[in-house]
């Protein structure tokens, strides 16, 4: 199964980040990565834990508006020019990122880069095609 | 089913004799028993006996909201304290209440035309119905209670809010019909999801709804939501409370009790009669109560009239669902707006929740409107683009429709205040 995230509607008003975060921890669920994308009034936080399911039910129970999207996580070496090969595999393939953000491995010297894309099933052959190694959801658990 | 069938399904020609005979009654009656009313008349120059039908009905003075205060609390009474059995008063917002005064007769007729109200929504007296309406001066608890019990059905007298118990009883007593707001039916629906309760697999298989102006659009939410078939319901404690209108299950409109409450359209600044199917201001006259006769009620409430046939068999006038109110209208840089208005604009735009609030405020020279909406999961995007284009939307259907710029903000759920009463659709913080 491909990486699900998790995104959430915050209104942009204090404490709204942090009550996220804290109901997250109090369940003993991990964040593996996460992107705020934000506007003057609200913010769409996107989240990848290592307990979907879960992070979902806790969630919702504290109220928040939240929809799960199937994203791409392509591992890389993490090193320079990294980004742009990847990027230029895509190009090529005629792939629209969506959006994207990345991570860095604690053990491996390998980035994770997370794209969201309307198709992401031909993302993924295009990737694997050259080699690059398309990540699943237990996989980014296990990191 | 039709609970009166002789009264509901009576000729137009034999209606309209009625309702004259009932008129001109009613005239005699309040001239001798109720000085505000002789004053009145005496000043137009009406005699009861020169009224003897309703084409005399023109001529004849309005009742205003204010006349209430002015002969508060009992001076519109037109018998004495020791015949009333019963009074009840509107939640007055500003001042003192409108109070209304039942005779042991009066009593029998509301229930009457309650139970008429949930016969025409196939309710009977195998029904089990949860009034989630709130008891006391509120007429709509105790009116949708005497109804339910003149129907036969079983009553569950839970009144408003506790809502997690609301939810429960429904499921324990396999309650079969509920009255409430239609906010509050939101409300409900609300709580049940949290609690994992499905509605729709519950035996509930029709609400009733009323006390406030709610779309179309509202009403499917709740039908689908709780898997039930929603009817319109009409009243106000001037008249009786609960009980003046309702639909029936062709939806076409709410069906009058007019040979009790006669309704009449005018236009809500010169006050002239306006033609059937013209949206106006509701007037209603009262014939045949015996605390509280009105005549000719400025209702405040703009609506239109039809009088085709219906497909029920009922022959009684049909007035479209109340799309504002004339004392709710709002005037945003000179324009007339109705919260009834933004609502329908908003909820053009697929998928939005029908809570909203609107924030009429004057920061510069000129009034600046913000529309709070809740974004729930059928509009959430994790695309910021997605939400823009929503803003953008939703900002157009309102100019679209009122011809004013507002600013629109979307909110989590829950941040909009939920009431179990009335709901507050406006916050005007303007310093006029």
């Amino acid at each position: 199964m491909n990486v699900r995230q998790i995104g959430l509607f915050i209104e942009n008003r204090a404490g709204r980040l942090q009550t996220v975060a804290q109901r997250l921890g109090d369940a003993g669920i991990d964040i593996r990565a996460l992107s705020l994308a934000d506007t003057s009034d609200f913010g769409i936080l996107r989240l990848i834990v290592n307990r979907t399911e879960d992070a979902v039910a806790v969630l919702k129970q504290a109220g928040f508006t939240l929809k799960l999207a199937e994203v791409v996580a392509a591992e890389i070496p993490d090193r320079a020019g990294g980004l742009a090969s990847v990027l230029a595999v895509l190009e090529a393939a005629g792939m629209n990122v969506e959006y994207m953000y990345a991570f860095v491995e604690k053990t491996a010297s390998q980035a994770v880069l997370v794209f969201r894309f309307n198709d992401p099933a031909a993302a993924v052959q295009a990737l694997q095609q050259v080699g690059i190694r398309v990540l699943q959801e237990a996989d980014v658990g296990r990191l | 089913m039709i609970f009166e069938r002789r009264c509901e399904t009576m000729s137009r020609d034999e209606l309209r004799r009625l309702q004259g005979e009932r008129l001109h009654a009613m005239l005699r009656r309040v001239y001798e028993a109720v000085p505000f009313y002789r004053r009145k008349l005496d000043e137009s120059g009406v005699t009861p006996e020169s009224v003897r039908s309703l084409d005399d009905l023109p001529r004849l003075p309005f009742t205003l909201k204010t006349d209430f205060r002015d002969q508060y609390p009992f001076g519109m009474f037109a018998v004495p304290m020791s015949k009333v059995v019963r009074v009840h008063a509107s939640s007055g917002t500003t001042g003192k209440p409108v109070v209304v005064g039942y005779t042991r007769n009066d009593i029998a007729l509301w229930a009457r035309t309650v139970a008429r109200t949930l016969a025409a929504g196939g309710g009977t007296r195998r029904d089990i119905l949860q009034i989630a309406y709130g008891y006391g001066l509120f007429t709509g608890g105790l009116g949708l209670h005497y109804g339910g019990e003149k129907l036969g059905a079983t009553v569950v007298p839970m009144s408003g809010g506790n809502t997690h118990r609301q939810v429960m009883l429904m499921q324990d007593f396999g309650t079969t019909l509920l009255c409430c707001t239609p906010s509050y039916a939101l409300e409900i629906a609300e709580v049940a999801e949290e609690l994992h309760v499905n509605l729709r697999d519950l035996p509930l298989r029709a609400g009733f709804f009323g006390a406030e102006p709610w779309s179309q659009e509202m009403r499917r939410k709740i039908e689908e939501r709780m898997g039930i078939e929603a009817f319109d319901i009409y009243g106000l404690t001037e008249v009786i409370g609960p009980g003046v209108a309702c639909e029936c299950r062709a939806h076409n409109g709410l069906h009058v009790f007019e040979d009790h409450f006669y309704p009449e359209i005018v236009d809500p600044v010169s006050g002239a009669p306006l033609p059937d199917g013209q949206r106006g201001e509701l007037v209603l006259t009262c014939f045949t109560k015996e605390a509280g006769p009105l005549i000719r009620y400025r209702t405040r409430d703009l609506t239109a009239l039809h009088r085709e046939p219906c497909a029920c068999g009922r022959t009684l006038t049909r007035m479209e669902r109340v799309s504002g109110r004339t004392d709710d209208m709002l005037i945003i840089r000179g324009v007339n707006v109705f919260p009834s208005q933004i609502e329908t604009a908003l909820l053009q735009v697929q998928g939005v929740a029908p809570h909203y609030l609107i924030i009429v405020d004057r920061k510069g020279p000129l009034d600046e409107i913000e529309i709070q909406v809740e974004v729930d999961e059928a509009l959430f995007s994790d695309q910021v683009r997605n939400l823009e284009m929503l803003q953008r939307r939703l900002a157009h259907e309102v100019h679209g429709s009122l011809g004013l710029s507002a600013k629109i903000t979307l909110v989590e759920p829950k941040t909009i205040e939920r009431t179990p009463g009335k709901a507050k659709r406006v916050i005007d913080r303007r310093k006029l």
